[in-house]
């Protein structure tokens, strides 16, 4: 899922302090499953926003929506009713939800109200982790299924780095993983080391955002 | 063996003499007459300075412009690149670049992740983007390209730059297994020399070497061990701990807490140490460092036996 986390209420506060009607979004699916943006989190974030608002002196009326899905066009303009009197949005969507609100809302500002920072797993209850940094040009087939890109602080694809720690975490944290300590134990137990000897050429990166903005056209579906 | 990219470090190695290479850090200010102090220090002393690339993630002189300074003032450097801050585009300009400087030698490197900002004694830039647009074995495949006049696009350049190219091997990190096939990699794509991560444990890196050997490793590529002199009980304790890769057996920890003079054991602990791997089969040279003590390293030098240097 694509992952975002609450940006510091003080950052949100200080967008919305010269608004007077605020409408508050949320997103059903991702940000909602890492509880950052669902309908817990924009019920809970409205209370806490109008507390801190008030604090400050401003007298900010917000309300709020959840959307099923805000990175698409067709949930968004249901919105657009409800807001037709507001005069600023904050969406708790990802990066994309953000800027679909922020086409349909035009010229109202749209704010973030969440940083979004990675594609991950929910590895355990509260923890969730970096899975696929959507490069453009996946190597999984040949890293028995572990990401050397996402997953290695420097996306190494020729094994690991002399930073690996004595116990295999990474040198950029201790409860990291290093992956290809964990990629050279899989391959081990399955006694295909020898299919990680071979130099891996220098990655062509111009299929993930390197290339430029991402424009993908189908004209199967067009 | 023919001396193909003028480097006088491949000229020693190929002539058989046992290699002597050690190490000027750049400063962090743009002082050239603190390089220039370093290298009246070391002069004369061993055969090749790696001069580090903004090590540990904090901003230094850049390792082109010391080394050009070193070179200036006689001596051969080693210019270290990592894969951290710059791109393929960047590196091969700044390869050519050195090349035409008349630097010869060139170790590639990973780099330390931008969040290491010196182990949290400085700040250091952890909010900096990184690049690794390419990792150190992809770097070693296009240094080699530039020596055949092609660069990493394919594309032709006349005339071509040969370097003599080196790589790190950590020979006890995790997964060990792998890291002789790592080293081998390394040396596939075209590593002419190999310089280690600190040794201390002699049986260990006998092992590793002895592994190397069995491979074939050490027939084509010159390994120099890296041999970071002691200079106390809890410097040798703070490394085994923190740095990855080097692993200090517990009675050389409890023989530098016995001494009394501290400083004098870890001169004779490097002396026993160069002896050990230089009577290893394979060991080709010995890589020696003195952290932000170089004036111990001539001593050391000489007494090891090492001088004068071709």
């Amino acid at each position: 899922m694509i992952f975002a986390e609450w940006k510091p209420i003080d950052e949100l506060v200080e967008k919305l302090k010269a608004h007077k009607k605020v409408l508050l979004v949320g997103c059903a699916t991702c940000v909602a499953e890492c509880a950052a943006g669902g309908e817990k989190e924009v019920e809970t974030l409205a209370p806490l926003l109008s507390m801190a608002l008030k604090k400050q002196g401003c007298s900010v009326e917000i309300i709020t929506a959840t959307l099923e899905k805000q990175c698409e066009f067709e949930f968004v303009e249901e919105l657009i009713e409800k807001g037709h009197d507001v005069d600023a949005v904050m969406s708790l969507a990802c990066g994309i939800g953000v800027q679909a609100m922020a086409d349909l809302f035009d010229p109202i500002p749209v704010y973030p109200g969440v940083n979004t920072s990675a594609l991950t797993i929910r590895e355990e209850a509260g923890l969730w982790a970096g899975r696929c940094a959507a490069c453009g040009d996946c190597v999984l087939g040949e890293t028995f299924g572990l990401c050397p890109i996402a997953r290695c602080a420097k996306s190494l694809l020729n094994g690991p780095c002399g930073g690996t720690r004595g116990n295999g975490k990474c040198e950029v944290s201790e409860d990291t993983d290093c992956i290809w300590n964990l990629i050279v134990e899989r391959g081990d137990e399955r006694g295909q080391l020898d299919s990680l000897a071979e130099v891996k050429k220098s990655k062509n990166w111009s299929n993930s955002r390197h290339g430029g903005p991402k424009r993908v056209i189908r004209e199967d579906l067009r | 063996m023919k001396n193909l990219s003028g480097s006088n470090l491949e000229y020693t190695l190929a002539s058989g003499v046992f290699a002597v290479t050690a190490e000027v850090g750049p400063p962090k200010g743009p002082d050239a007459g603190e390089v220039k102090e370093k290298a009246a220090v070391l002069k004369g002393f061993a055969d090749a300075y790696n001069v580090t690339d903004n090590q540990t993630a904090v901003v230094r002189m850049s390792s082109i412009a010391a080394s050009k300074i070193l070179y200036d003032q006689g001596l051969e450097p080693i210019m270290q690149i990592v894969c951290r801050d710059r791109n393929r585009i960047a590196i091969q300009s700044d390869l050519l670049g050195a090349h035409a400087l008349g630097l010869r030698n060139v170790l590639c490197l990973s780099g330390d992740h931008q969040s290491a900002g010196a182990g949290g004694k400085l700040n250091g830039h952890p909010g900096a983007k990184n690049v690794f647009d390419i990792d150190s074995i992809q770097l070693i495949s296009i240094v080699k390209g530039l020596g055949k006049g092609i660069q990493e696009s394919g594309d032709p350049i006349s005339p071509a730059a040969p370097f003599f190219i080196g790589a790190a091997w950590t020979p006890f990190g995790p997964p060990e297994k792998f890291r002789t096939i790592r080293l081998k990699k390394k040396i596939d794509a075209g590593a002419n020399f190999i310089q280690t991560q600190a040794v201390y444990d002699i049986k260990r890196f006998a092992e590793a070497m002895r592994r190397a050997e069995d491979m074939g490793l050490t027939e084509k590529a010159a390994i120099l061990p890296g041999i970071i002199v002691p200079r106390s009980a809890g410097m040798l304790n703070y490394m085994n701990a923190n740095v990855p890769g080097i692993e200090v057996p517990d009675e050389m920890i409890q023989r530098m807490k016995d001494a009394q003079h501290p400083k004098v054991e870890g001169i004779k602990i490097t002396l026993e140490l160069v002896d050990a791997v230089k009577n290893l089969s394979g060991v080709k040279g010995v890589h020696l460092q003195a952290i932000e003590a170089e004036g111990l390293l001539p001593d050391i030098i000489n007494e090891a036996g090492l001088l004068p240097r071709p």
